[in-house]
């Protein structure tokens, strides 16, 4: 039980310090492009070691496969908006920022 | 255990309310966007969390049901239309 | 310590509420003020969550953050830039609007928390023991749907007719109009519509399940079944024209319809208005809800489309006229 828990605890501040890096990406990023980054990064890693340590205290398989199921759902949503937003920004004219 | 979830919610809460400076400044509309995009992730894993620091099941529901929602504002960003005008006239002259 | 992180969470949660309010009415541009109210309406779920209602968490998630969002977003379209920026009433209305705005705020809390300290208050427990105790004449298990679809029916009747009235209203404005812009769709688009819609639609069926145990119910699913319309629509599908007819008012109305045809055949039968026969069996709960769920979606649908249909030849919503040509 205690390694579970263990493991629990180290996942859970991994997934911490990703949602940590989204969020000063969002708000460092010179540009959308590069904060279209920061979103994805939080989204796969941040929110699946948030699921991966959760399955791993879940009771029962059901629970497990509804967190599974979520995390599929926010991972490809995420990375298609992403896509989205990009193609939107880059036809209304936008350019990536360049390190001048 | 409970409380290391707690916590963690806390921290994420934290991450949603700085992550307003975004919307709030941001200077394109994609910028604002993208950070209400951001918002209902964290907001799925707080569910999540909070879910399990108080055994309740049904919370994990609601961060299903915000997993699939939270794409469908943006593609209605996406697809809006910027220029009504153009379909007001009668003879058709719109630009793709 | 898990005592002091829920309070600090419902604390941070009250206070980001309150500001992102004052300034969701404070900006000039509307698009950035649609972009708070969705992210409000993702806060406003987790306080629903905090205070333990989490029915109205989905309500709200789906309704605020998702429906709402999608209505306003497209609503803008009918401004032209002008408008989009909303006038002041100049320097100086701004500033005492800076300080008026949040003193307002404040009175209410403060109103609030003087009630909750008072022991009155905190000496009366609430209907839930009532409600629950009163459980096993319905056949439902949860307290939330014996309350909305039974003990309080004729509220969730009305408030169906409600939501009917307002496409009413939408459509008496004008004829419907293109709404989306007409570029094509990126396949990356349409693969998310391949993999979402079927999920929207299973969630919404097991929400609608659910709300006989558990949070869910009639509202919610209907609420994600319109979410998955709108994802429809806004892959530019469209409902042929003569489905536009009398079928979709069919579609429209028949929940409020089968509702009341209910009610009314409950006031035959034993003389009272919605005393469903048998003490409300969960299969007759059960249909309703479905009806009901069918109508809202497609009732909050419509009114994000935002017109009446014009006649049965054209689709509805319609295509943008072609340059070259008139469409059929």
């Amino acid at each position: 039980m205690f390694l579970r828990d263990a493991t629990t605890c180290l996942l859970l501040l991994a997934a911490a310090s990703f949602f940590l890096a989204g969020l000063v990406g969002l708000l460092r990023f010179p540009d959308v492009f590069c904060r279209l980054h920061a979103l994805t990064k939080a989204d796969n890693l941040g929110l699946g070691l948030v699921c991966i340590a959760l399955i791993i205290q879940a009771d029962s398989w059901h629970g497990a496969v509804r967190l599974l199921l979520t995390w599929f759902l926010v991972l490809v949503s995420g990375a298609t908006i992403a896509h989205l937003i990009a193609r939107k920004a880059l036809q209304q004219g936008q350019t990536p920022w360049r390190n001048r | 255990m409970t409380g290391l979830y707690l916590g963690l919610s806390l921290l994420l809460l934290a991450t949603i309310v700085l992550g307003l400076v975004r919307i709030l400044r941001g200077p394109t509309a994609a910028d604002r966007m993208l950070a209400a995009q951001l918002f209902g992730t964290t907001t799925v894993a707080i569910l999540l969390l909070l879910g399990q620091a108080t055994s309740n099941q049904a919370l994990w529901d609601v961060a299903l049901v915000f997993a699939l929602l939270t794409a469908i504002a943006a593609i209605a960003f996406v697809r809006r239309d910027l220029e009504p005008e153009q379909n007001k006239k009668e003879d058709g002259d719109v630009s793709a | 310590m898990t005592l002091l992180f829920g309070h600090l969470i419902d604390l941070l949660l009250a206070v980001s509420l309150t500001v992102l309010a004052w300034r969701l009415l404070a900006t000039s541009d509307l698009f950035k003020a649609t972009v708070l109210f969705i992210a409000f309406g993702l806060l406003m779920a987790l306080a629903w969550v905090r205070l333990d209602a989490p029915d109205l968490a989905l309500a709200e998630a789906v309704i605020g953050a998702g429906i709402t969002g999608v209505l306003l977003l497209t609503a803008l379209r009918h401004l032209d830039s002008g408008a989009r920026v909303a006038r002041m009433s100049g320097r100086s209305g701004r500033r005492s609007l800076r300080v008026l705005l949040p003193a307002l705020g404040i009175m209410p809390a403060l109103l609030v928390l003087l009630c909750l300290s008072s022991p009155h208050i905190r000496s009366t427990a609430g209907l839930t023991a009532s409600v629950i105790e009163r459980l096993d004449q319905i056949g439902t298990d949860h307290p939330v749907t014996a309350v909305l679809l039974d003990f309080r029916a004729y509220d969730t009747l009305l408030e169906t007719a409600v939501l009917l009235l307002a496409v009413v209203a939408v459509w008496s404005l004008h004829p419907v109009r293109p709404i989306f812009s007409p570029e094509p769709i990126s396949p990356a688009q349409r693969g998310l519509l391949r993999l979402l819609l079927p999920v929207l639609i299973m969630t919404s069926l097991y929400l609608l399940w659910r709300g006989s145990h558990a949070p869910g119910g009639a509202f919610q699913a209907g609420a994600l079944l319109a979410a998955g319309l709108l994802l429809l629509l806004l892959s530019e599908q469209r409902l042929p024209g003569r489905w536009s007819g009398m079928f979709l008012r069919l579609l429209l109305a028949g929940g409020f319809m089968i509702f009341l045809l209910v009610a009314a055949g409950a006031l035959v039968g034993t003389g009272t208005l919605l005393d469903y026969p048998g003490g409300g069996a969960s299969w007759l709960l059960l249909s309703i809800e479905a009806a009901l769920s069918l109508s809202i979606a497609a009732l909050l649908a419509t009114a994000v489309i935002g017109g009446r249909p014009s006649d049965r030849s054209t689709e509805f919503p319609p295509r943008r006229k072609d340059p070259a040509g008139e469409e059929g």
